[in-house]
């Protein structure tokens, strides 16, 4: 076959390279959301570049199944996107990264369960980058399902922990780098390659089951760094520099985050992977000292009674938990400071990073509700103002408000940064029951004298203090 | 040990990871939840090595495992950037008529 200039190895290379500087280009947009659109924009056409070039790659010559592929692909993707509820936009990030790492992990198996055909020889660093990759992609792929089931609420969001469970996990990760190294030896001892795949399916599963839902911000940000992972693996097995920048840049972007998450808690990604923290704090602290300690009355007040305060108030903040998400209160919330700002009062929304159940999470659903970007602040900038602030409204937020962080060395949220929205001049707090957060933590905040605590549903209760502070 | 392409390719990555956390840094919390939908999009990269997989003819096994492979990331890449669109869309400044 004559090999024309589009088809040479050269050609095909540059391309990968624009790609690969497209995506960087494209993240950095992101630094500002008024350059986002055309940044995300900017890495969709990267991505177009390299899938071109590599249909154009000699070694393709059957292009059926890879057409089939895509547009089944595409399809299944679209459809996703665009229906996509933005309350469930963490399950949404859970699939991709799952699936992501599923392909990665696939593109090596077929690399090395073809050796037989291909008579390819793998030797160098190949072995090991099959390997690490279907590894990491395996367990990507079972933990992600694992992280979308409890987001999704197919099955209990909390911890599930039994005896033994490090000893188990221990044992199967041993065995597991034990089957590795079996592999890395001897590419050909394919029973040994499908017992990595097994382990890694079932340790992917082991691993998540006892993180608890709160924590899944956590876990979707290392699982997302994974994702990146096995491509950048998948990459050094092909020899392929786009696959190795870009899965760099997504494992990097997904550790940061990881990292920020895990600040934002004040504890070690060690401790958010294995502490099983939903379950113990639970068992030890819920019934403990602060439970059975008077801790004082609870105001209850109606949104009537709220709207008084509302009419002598010039600055609000709101503070929005994982309970607006589940309420499907943001809409309201929006109508909320509306009728506020149009009273004459300030409204500004404090964003605590682990604030929902994934990294952002609280931004994207006051974007849709039509909040400015402007009125979301981040918690090392707000924080000094809510001293200076006539009415916090807490709704559906808990630990990310609890002064026990600041105050209780043994409470075991202590030391975690937290919204000092108890320094306001009141504090409404919209809240279903008493019941503690996820954590069984009690939270003193609800028992202090400037707190009012609005007992119902996160979005009526919203939409009737909205309408109580129109009839004021 | 290692043979001149692996160590290529590990210098690709070491600099990678570099500008990968100058970049990423950048980016406000604001626009954390795009930033992982659109990384996850771009990690849909390993769509190259699928259609490589699937299509250069290395026996059936390997066309059957790369075409599920192109299907999951292809759903990651057109999925990813449609919805890191759709998010970063609603994105939007105080109108100057709003006080």
């Amino acid at each position: 076959m004559n090999e024309s200039f589009l088809q040479s190895a050269n050609f095909i290379q540059s391309a990968y390279l624009v790609a690969a500087v497209m995506f960087i280009l494209g993240l950095r947009n992101l630094s500002s959301p008024k350059t986002a659109v055309s940044g995300n924009i900017q890495a969709a056409i990267g991505m177009f570049i390299a899938i071109v070039a590599t249909l154009l790659d000699a070694n393709v010559v059957t292009y059926g199944v890879i057409i089939g592929g895509i547009v089944v692909g595409s399809a299944l993707g679209a459809a996703l996107a665009l229906r996509i509820e933005m309350t469930s936009m963490p399950q949404m990030v859970a699939l991709l990264n799952g699936f992501g790492g599923a392909a990665s992990a696939l593109v090596a198996s077929a690399e090395l369960l073809s050796q037989p055909e291909t008579g390819a020889v793998h030797d160098g660093i190949i072995p090991f980058a099959i390997v690490v990759s279907v590894l990491i992609g395996s367990i990507t792929l079972t933990g992600s399902a694992v992280a979308f089931a409890k987001l999704q609420e197919l099955v209990g969001g909390g911890a599930v922990t039994y005896p033994g469970q490090q000893f188990v996990n221990g044992a199967l990760g041993i065995t597991l780098l034990g089957l590795a190294g079996v592999v890395m030896m001897d590419t050909g001892n394919v029973n040994a390659f499908y017992g990595v795949i097994g382990l890694s399916l079932l340790l992917g599963i082991l691993l998540v089951i006892p993180i608890g839902g709160a924590d899944m911000p956590v876990v979707i940000s290392l699982l997302n760094s994974y994702s990146g992972l096995a491509a950048c693996a998948t990459g050094f097995v092909l020899d392929n520099s786009t696959l190795v920048v870009s899965g760099s840049l997504v494992g990097a972007s997904g550790l940061i985050l990881t990292q920020i998450m895990c600040v934002a808690m004040n504890r070690s990604l060690g401790n958010v992977l294995f502490g099983a923290f939903g379950a113990a704090a639970v068992s030890e602290g819920s019934t403990g000292e602060a439970g059975a300690q008077d801790q004082g009355n609870v105001i209850a007040y109606t949104p009537q009674d709220a709207a008084v305060i509302f009419s002598n108030a010039q600055s609000v903040i709101v503070v929005p938990g994982y309970g607006m998400a589940v309420a499907q209160a943001q809409h309201a919330v929006r109508d909320l400071a509306d009728t506020l700002v149009e009273k004459g009062i300030s409204v500004k929304f404090a964003i605590h990073p682990v604030a929902g159940r994934m990294p952002g999470h609280m931004n994207v659903l006051l974007a849709e509700a039509d909040v400015p970007y402007d009125r979301l602040v981040e918690m090392d900038e707000i924080n000094p103002e809510f001293p200076e602030t006539d009415v916090a409204i807490v709704i559906g937020a808990n630990d990310v408000v609890n002064p026990s962080a600041r105050e209780d060395e043994g409470s075991p949220i202590y030391g975690m940064p937290i919204l000092n929205v108890d320094s306001a001049e009141h504090v409404f707090v919209i809240k279903r029951s008493m019941n503690p957060g996820f954590a069984g933590i009690q939270n003193p905040l609800f028992f202090k004298d400037n707190t009012m605590m609005i007992f119902g549903d996160a979005k009526k209760v919203v939409v009737s203090l909205a309408e109580a502070v129109r009839n004021y | 040990m290692l043979e001149a392409p692996a160590i290529a390719s590990l210098t690709i990555l070491v600099l990678a990871l570099f500008v990968g956390v100058e970049i990423i840094t950048k980016v406000p919390p604001l626009l954390h939840t795009p930033l992982m939908s659109g990384s996850n999009a771009i990690s849909g990269i390993t769509i190259v090595g699928a259609i490589l997989a699937a299509g250069s003819d290395s026996g059936m096994l390997s066309t059957v495992l790369g075409f599920i492979a192109i299907v999951m990331a292809t759903v990651n890449v057109v999925g990813g950037f449609l919805v890191t669109n759709r998010m970063l869309a609603m994105f939007k400044p105080k109108k100057p008529s709003q006080s």
